[in-house]
């Protein structure tokens, strides 16, 4: 019998190693909750919609039909398991929790590969709980995926590379974009430069989409901006901020795409008990790892967002070397694949740029009103967290979310967690990483149906 | 319903698809989501259950849960994961929840 290998998510990351696995003769079981492989960056539309790789995925249409093909081409070839439209919701021990169309299931496995990419971080702003606001990831999604934009005329308000990305391809699909709102001034991108250095080509890359958006499309692109509220009543009228000067704007459109660059999603690493850090460069939590993704978890690996956010090309790196890893665990002798490992070192040091020039402007949760929102789910405001966890004497997140319900909702703090945990920290004038994070909690994700909460009450 | 939130862009010759949303018929085209499906027809998908608002979605990719409705056949659904279907009737209301 040969080693039982699962990987979750069948992104870049996932796709190559389930790739590399099967070329080295093993089956690996591939589970993913999307009904077709791909990921959030090579996300197919769905099988109805009739439009060629270079239309949806740009200059890197090729990659993605390469990464496409390939794992197709495996699948049917069986020689890799492909379970799609597939959950995981939880680790214990060597069994992995899955639930498929409201059925759930377990598989034993001798390694485990977590490659389920990034979430996004989303700072509170007066109404981003407004329908016609949606995350700027939910903003490309909606266009790559159904051919959609998310209204008439788009306003994207945040930080991060994808901002201009997800704008320019809302350009070049003929959508109305008002505008690009980025809180990051442009001088940091200017001190940032060095560390970009590590990868020109994708420095370049960044140039030529600002580039693209200004003067082939002519979209107003402002710098340092502050977000004051999103506008409307039943939906989205308009979005109005501040400049760098403090002067006050408004502008009108029908939809937001909102988002601060990304988060990994490590419910599943923490699951299965990984030790995870801080990272203070990109304020994130990400799973501790080596070079090629092993955790600190004997069988247990991850790779690609999930490990910490590094986008595509280093993805399909991370999903290479963690199957070089798994490999050599099961004790197949292989030579270091030395040119990969640098090349992904490379990615994380660019990455290190986008981290400075995008940072997240976490000062402005200082000065949110305090009625605005904070948890979406449970509906808990500013206000409401801070003087509950004034009051009660909270000095950690798992502690602030029982006493405050932030987080407790459905979502399980994927998109409150960020703003929260700075807010808290803040109050307690303690670094980041001292306020902690929240712990994951079985099932990780509802399950999409309720005919899966039936089953999952009956069994516990 | 008024004006759609949103604005279709590629691809509008499809198959055509009928369902409804509480009882009014609505179409959409072969491929779409609920989600996409019921923004291409209003601009929103559910009352809030925390406050007097309505929802319409956020993250579209299954993590954020701000999209389920409910079918008349029973259950729930996450809108925005969730091909629409032929003959699919939605309720923008949880038919448990009475307030
Ligand atoms: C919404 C969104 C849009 C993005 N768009 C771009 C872009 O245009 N360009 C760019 O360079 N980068 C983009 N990124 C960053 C992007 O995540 C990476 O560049 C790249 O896709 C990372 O690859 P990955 O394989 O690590 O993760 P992903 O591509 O995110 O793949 C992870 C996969 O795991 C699956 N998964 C996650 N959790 C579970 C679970 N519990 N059970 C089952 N399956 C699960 C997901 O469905 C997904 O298919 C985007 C990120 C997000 C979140």
């Amino acid at each position: 019998m040969s080693a039982v290998v699962v990987i979750i998510g069948a992104g870049p990351a996932g796709a190559r190693a389930a790739l590399a696995l099967a070329a080295a003769g093993i089956r690996p079981i591939v589970i993913d909750e999307q009904p077709r492989s791909g990921g959030q960056i090579y996300r197919r539309p769905a099988e109805e919609l009739r439009r060629s790789h270079s239309e949806v995925y740009g200059e890197d249409h090729q990659k993605a039909f390469a990464l496409h093909s390939e794992f197709d081409a495996a699948a049917a070839a069986g020689h890799i398991d492909w379970r799609p439209s597939t959950t995981a919701w939880a680790v214990h021990e060597n069994y992995l929790h899955i639930e498929c169309a409201g059925r759930p299931d377990q598989i034993d496995f001798d390694r485990l590969l977590i490659a389920s990419g990034a979430v996004e971080r989303v700072i509170p702003l007066p109404n981003w709980t407004l329908p016609g606001t949606f995350s700027l990831g939910g903003a490309q999604i909606a266009l790559k995926a159904h051919g959609c934009a998310i209204g008439e005329r788009v306003a994207f308000v945040g930080t991060g590379p994808l901002l201009y990305l997800v704008a320019l391809q809302y350009a070049q699909a003929g959508a109305d974009v008002v505008g690009v709102f980025d809180t990051s001034p442009f001088s940091r991108r200017i001190s940032s430069l060095p560390a970009m250095l590590a990868r020109p080509d994708m420095l370049w890359r960044g140039i030529r989409i600002t580039t693209a958006l200004a003067m082939r499309y002519r979209v107003k692109l402002r710098n340092g901006i502050r977000p004051v509220a999103i506008r409307g009543s039943d939906s989205v009228e308009g979005v109005a901020y501040r400049d760098a000067d403090g002067r006050a704007h408004e502008v009108a459109c029908t939809a937001v795409g909102l988002g601060y660059d990304l988060r990994p999603e490590v419910q599943l690493a923490d699951l299965a008990g990984c030790e995870i850090v801080y990272d203070p460069g990109s304020r994130n939590w990400r799973p501790h790892l080596d070079a090629y993704g092993r955790t600190s978890v004997a069988d247990v690996y991850v790779a690609g967002d999930g490990a910490g956010i590094a986008g595509a090309d280093a993805a399909e790196l991370a999903g290479s070397l963690a199957a070089h890893a798994i490999l050599v665990d099961l004790g197949q002798k292989i030579s270091a694949p030395t040119t990969m490992l640098e090349a992904h070192e490379s990615f994380h040091r660019f990455r290190q740029g986008i981290d400075r020039a995008f940072a997240a402007p976490i000062d402005h949760l200082r000065e949110v009103p305090a009625d605005t929102v904070l948890c979406r789910c449970e509906g808990v405001t500013v206000k409401a967290f801070k003087e509950t966890v004034a009051a009660m004497g909270a000095r950690e997140i798992n502690r602030a979310k029982s006493m405050t319900r932030c987080g407790m909702g459905r979502c399980q703090g994927r998109y409150c967690e960020f703003a929260a945990s700075e807010l808290l920290a803040q109050m307690l004038d303690l670094p980041r990483e001292e306020v902690g994070r929240l712990r994951a909690q079985p099932p990780v994700k509802p399950f999409a149906s309720s005919a899966g909460q039936e089953i999952r009450r009956g069994d516990s | 319903m008024s004006v759609a939130q949103f604005k279709r862009l590629k691809d509008s010759a499809r198959r055509v698809i009928h369902f409804s949303i509480d009882g009014e018929p609505c179409t959409a085209r072969a491929g779409d989501s609920v989600l996409s499906a019921m923004m291409l027809t209003g601009r929103l998908i559910r009352q809030s259950d925390i406050d007097a608002g309505f929802r319409a979605g956020f993250c579209l990719m299954g993590a954020c849960q701000d999209c389920w409705v409910w079918l008349e056949t029973g259950g729930r659904i996450r809108a925005c994961t969730t091909p629409i279907e032929d003959g699919l009737s939605i309720k923008t209301n949880d038919p448990d929840f009475r307030t």
